[in-house]
C-alpha cells in the first residue's frame, strides 16, 4: 500500500511540474485528420495570499541583456561613524532614480569589503546602458521651492527656488512631537542656511514650501512660523518607518558623496538568446547521450533512471520557476552539469545490484541491498558537494568571500541539482524499480 | 586461517601512478613558476570590449590612439571584434564608440584594478575553508585523520593539474583565468571529493566485513571493485561537459574546459592518488613504528 501510495505521489509531483513547467502563451497549432486544431499552452500564474509568482523563468543580466555597474563611493570626506549611512543615503537615491526610470527588476545592492564602499547597481533589460548610467551618476539635489504668488491649484511652473538647497542641511534626523508623541522630521540647517530658511519662512507664513529631491516633490511642509534659529521641524503624517526612509533620502541630499565606477558591464540582449539556444541545444544532446549509456549499460534499470532523470528535469525546472531563480549563463551550466552528476546515485546502485547478483542473490533482494549499501557512500559523498555550495554561496555574506551573482547562481543551481537528484535517484527510481518488480511478480506466478 | 583469497593488486605500482601524475604536475609547475596563469580583467582590471563592426585592425587601433586609448589585445571572428585595454572611464569609451561608426555594442565589460587582488583574496579563502570543512567531515566519518588528510591531498592534486593545464595553455594560446575559472576550481574540488568517498566508503565497508584481510589487499579490492561505478559516472558528466564544450556559447567554453580537465583529474585522483595514498601513509607509519 506504501508503495501505491509512493507512486501516486510521483505521478501527481510529476503532474504539477509539468504544468508549472508550461511555457507561457505558447500557441500549438497543427492539422489532425483534416481537422485544425489550435489552443494555446500556458503556466498558469499563482495567487495565494501574498506569495504571488508568475511562474517564468527568470533570466540573469548575461542572458537577457543589460547593464551591471559598481559604484564606488568617495568616503574621504566622510566621519567613520556615518559612513554606512551616507552609502545608504546614496543607495535609497539610486533607488529612486532607477524607478523614475523604469526598469522592470532593478537590483540595488550595498557592499562595504574592508575600506571599500559600494553600491551594485544591475539593470536588467535596459537597452541604452549610458543614458541610465548618466542618470544615476549624478549627485543627488535636494532643492527648496516657495509659491510667490498665490494661486488656487499650483503649477509646477508657479513654483520659484528659494536659492536653498540640501548643501544648506546640516544634518536631519527623526525626532518626536513633544506633544502629540507623533514621529517628525528635524532639520538641522548650517549658519548660511539657517539664515536663507529664516528668510523663505518670514516671507511664507501660513503658505506652502516645497522641497524637492532630484525635481520631484518630497513633501510640502506648511509654515507655521519664522525659523530663525536654524532648526526645523517637518510635522506630517509620518510613522516611524516612513520618517526614517524621508530622513535617509533627505541626508542623501544633504551629503551628495562622489561616486565612482569601478566596474561595468553590458550585455546585448542578442548575445543572451544566443547562449540560451545553444546551451539548450548542448543540453538536450548531452542527455540524449546520458539516456542511451544508461540503457546500453543497464539495460532496462537504465530505462528506469532515464525516467527519473526526466521527473528529476521537470522538477528542477519548475523549482526555478517557484522560487524564483535567476538562472545565468553558468547557472545554466550547472544546471546541465547537474543532469550529468544526477544519475551518480543510479550507477552507484546499479553496480552494487550487479554485484548482488553476481553473488547469487534473487532479484529483488539484490535491488534491496543494493539501495542500501549504496547508500552511505552516496550521502558522505553529497554532503562534501554540499559544503563546497555552501562556500560558493556564502549564505552569511561574510566579506572575506565572494559574493558575486554569478558565483552564487552557479553554486545555488549545483545545491538544487544535487538536492533534487537524491530525492529523483533514490526516491523516485527506488519506488517505480520496486513496483514493475511486484508486477512482473505477478505475471511469473 | 583462511585461505588468502586471489585480489588483483593494482595498488602495487602506486609509484607508477604518482609518476603519472607528476608528468603532468612537473611541467605544469615550471609552467607556473616561469609564466603564471594569465589572468583577465577580472584580475588584473581593464575594459574588455565586444562589437560587431565592419572595420579593420589598424583602423581602430589607430581611432583607439586617438582617443587615448590603450589597446592591449585585439581579435576579430567574422565582424565580431574583442578588444581589450586599459580600464576605461565611461567617457572616453564614449568618445572612442562614437569615432568608430556604426558599432554594434555586444558586451562592454570594465573592471578596477582593486577589485582584481580581492578576487585572488576571497578566492584563496574559499578553497582553504571548504578544504578544511571537507577535511573534518571526511576524518569526522571515517574515523581517522589519514582519510581526511589523503582526501585533501588528492583535492589539491587535482586543482594542481587544473592550474598546471591552465597555465600551459595560457602560456601557449593565451588562454585567461577569470572569475568563472576559480568557480570551476572549487566545483572541481567537490567533484574530487565526491569520487574519493565512493572509494573510502568501499574501504571502510570491506574492512568491517572482512577485518582480518590486511589493509593492502582490503584497499586493492577496493579499487577494483568501485572502478566501473567510478569510470561509468564520469563518462555520464563528461558526455554533459563536451556537449557543452562543443555545442555551447562562446563565453563559457573555458570554464566548461577547466570542469572537463577538473573531472579527468579528479577520476583518476580518486582511485590513483587518494587510494595509493592510504597505502603510502600505512608503509610510513609502520616505518616509524619501528
Amino acid at each position: 500500500m506504501k508503495l501505491r501510495r509512493n507512486i501516486f505521489l510521483i505521478i501527481l509531483l510529476s503532474a504539477v511540474a509539468l504544468i508549472i513547467d508550461a511555457p507561457k502563451n505558447y500557441p500549438i497549432n497543427f492539422n489532425f485528420f483534416g481537422k485544425d486544431i489550435s489552443f494555446t499552452i500556458s503556466s498558469p500564474t499563482l495567487t495565494v495570499g501574498t506569495f504571488h509568482r508568475e511562474l517564468l523563468i527568470k533570466q540573469g543580466l548575461d542572458l537577457q541583456g543589460g547593464t551591471e555597474v559598481t559604484l564606488k563611493a568617495d568616503m574621504s570626506d566622510v566621519e567613520l561613524a556615518d559612513r554606512q549611512d551616507a552609502l545608504d543615503s546614496a543607495k535609497e537615491i539610486i533607488a529612486r532614480r532607477v524607478d523614475l526610470y523604469g526598469v522592470a527588476e532593478p537590483s540595488i545592492k550595498t557592499i562595504v569589503s574592508q575600506d571599500d564602499y559600494r553600491i551594485s547597481v544591475a539593470l536588467p533589460g535596459v537597452s541604452n546602458p549610458d543614458e541610465a548610467l548618466e542618470l544615476i551618476g549624478q549627485t543627488a539635489s535636494l532643492d527648496f521651492y516657495e509659491l510667490p504668488i498665490a494661486t488656487d491649484s499650483p503649477t509646477y511652473n508657479d513654483l520659484r527656488s528659494t536659492g536653498l538647497t540640501g548643501k544648506d542641511l546640516k544634518k536631519t534626523s527623526v525626532g518626536f512631537d513633544t506633544n502629540t508623541g507623533k514621529p517628525q522630521i528635524n532639520l538641522e540647517f548650517t549658519e548660511e542656511g539657517g539664515h536663507k530658511f529664516g528668510e523663505i519662512t518670514s516671507r511664507n507664513i501660513g503658505k506652502q514650501v516645497w522641497i524637492l529631491l532630484d525635481g520631484q516633490v518630497l513633501t510640502d511642509p506648511v509654515v507655521q512660523q519664522a525659523i530663525l534659529d536654524g532648526n526645523a521641524v517637518i510635522n506630517g503624517e509620518y510613522t516611524i518607518e516612513t520618517a526614517k526612509n524621508m530622513v535617509i533620502t533627505l541626508n542623501a541630499g544633504a551629503l551628495p558623496i562622489p561616486i565612482e565606477i569601478i566596474q561595468q558591464q553590458n550585455i546585448a540582449p542578442t548575445l543572451g538568446s544566443e547562449s540560451i539556444r545553444k546551451s539548450i541545444q548542448a543540453g538536450l544532446v548531452g542527455l540524449g547521450l546520458v539516456a542511451l549509456f544508461m540503457i546500453l549499460n543497464y539495460g532496462w534499470l537504465g530505462f528506469i533512471a532515464d525516467i527519473g532523470l526526466v521527473i528529476y528535469g521537470l522538477l528542477t525546472l519548475s523549482i526555478y520557476k517557484l522560487v524564483p531563480i535567476t538562472v545565468t549563463l553558468p547557472g545554466l551550466a550547472g544546471f546541465i552539469l547537474s543532469i550529468g552528476m544526477a544519475v551518480d546515485s543510479n550507477i552507484l546502485i546499479f553496480e552494487r545490484m550487479k554485484e548482488e547478483i553476481r553473488k547469487g542473490s534473487d532479484w529483488s533482494r539484490s535491488m534491496e541491498l543494493g539501495f542500501g549499501k549504496a547508500w552511505d557512500a552516496i550521502k558522505d559523498a553529497n554532503i562534501a558537494t554540499l559544503i563546497t555550495t555552501f562556500v560558493l554561496f556564502n549564505p552569511f555574506d561574510w566579506t572575506f568571500l565572494n559574493s558575486s551573482g554569478m558565483v552564487r547562481g552557479f553554486a545555488l543551481t549545483l545545491f538544487l541539482g544535487i538536492a533534487i537528484s537524491l530525492f529523483t535517484g533514490i526516491f523516485v527510481t527506488r519506488n517505480l524499480l520496486r513496483a514493475l518488480t511486484s508486477s512482473k511478480g505477478v505475471h511469473a506466478n | 586461517m583462511p585461505t588468502k583469497l586471489k585480489i588483483l593488486q593494482p595498488m602495487k605500482y602506486w609509484w607508477l601512478y604518482f609518476i603519472i601524475s607528476l608528468m603532468v604536475i612537473i611541467p605544469g609547475s615550471y609552467s607556473l613558476i616561469k609564466y603564471g596563469l594569465k589572468p583577465s580583467i577580472d584580475f588584473t582590471g581593464g575594459t574588455t570590449i565586444v562589437w560587431e563592426v565592419k572595420n579593420d585592425e589598424d583602423n581602430l587601433r589607430k581611432l583607439a590612439e586617438e582617443s587615448g586609448i590603450n589597446i592591449q589585445t585585439i581579435s576579430q571572428k567574422n565582424n565580431t571584434w574583442t578588444i581589450n585595454t586599459n580600464a576605461l572611464s565611461r567617457e572616453s569609451y564614449q568618445a572612442y564608440k562614437t569615432k568608430v561608426i556604426g558599432v554594434q555594442e555586444l558586451s562592454f565589460d570594465t573592471v578596477g584594478p582593486s577589485l582584481g587582488s580581492e578576487l585572488i583574496r576571497k578566492t584563496l579563502y574559499a578553497v582553504l575553508l571548504s578544504a578544511s570543512l571537507i577535511l573534518i567531515y571526511v576524518a569526522y566519518r571515517f574515523k581517522n585523520i589519514k582519510f581526511g588528510v589523503s582526501a585533501i591531498l588528492a583535492m589539491l592534486h587535482d586543482s594542481l593539474i587544473l592550474l598546471s593545464v591552465f597555465s600551459l595553455i595560457g602560456h601557449f594560446w593565451g588562454v585567461e583565468v577569470d572569475t568563472l575559472f576559480v568557480t570551476a576550481l572549487l566545483t572541481i574540488l567537490s567533484f574530487s571529493v565526491h569520487d574519493t568517498i565512493v572509494v573510502y566508503d568501499r574501504i571502510r565497508e570491506l574492512k568491517k566485513k572482512h577485518g582480518y584481510l590486511e589493509t593492502n589487499d582490503i584497499i586493492n579490492r577496493a579499487v577494483v571493485e568501485t572502478m566501473g561505478r567510478s569510470i561509468n559516472n564520469s563518462l555520464t558528466i563528461i558526455f554533459m561537459l563536451l556537449a557543452m564544450y562543443l555545442l555551447g556559447g562562446e563565453s563559457t567554453k573555458w570554464f566548461i574546459f577547466a570542469l572537463l580537465i577538473g573531472t579527468i583529474s579528479g577520476t583518476y585522483s580518486s582511485t590513483f592518488t587518494a587510494a595509493p595514498l592510504l597505502i603510502v601513509w600505512e608503509k610510513i607509519s609502520h616505518k616509524l613504528k619501528k
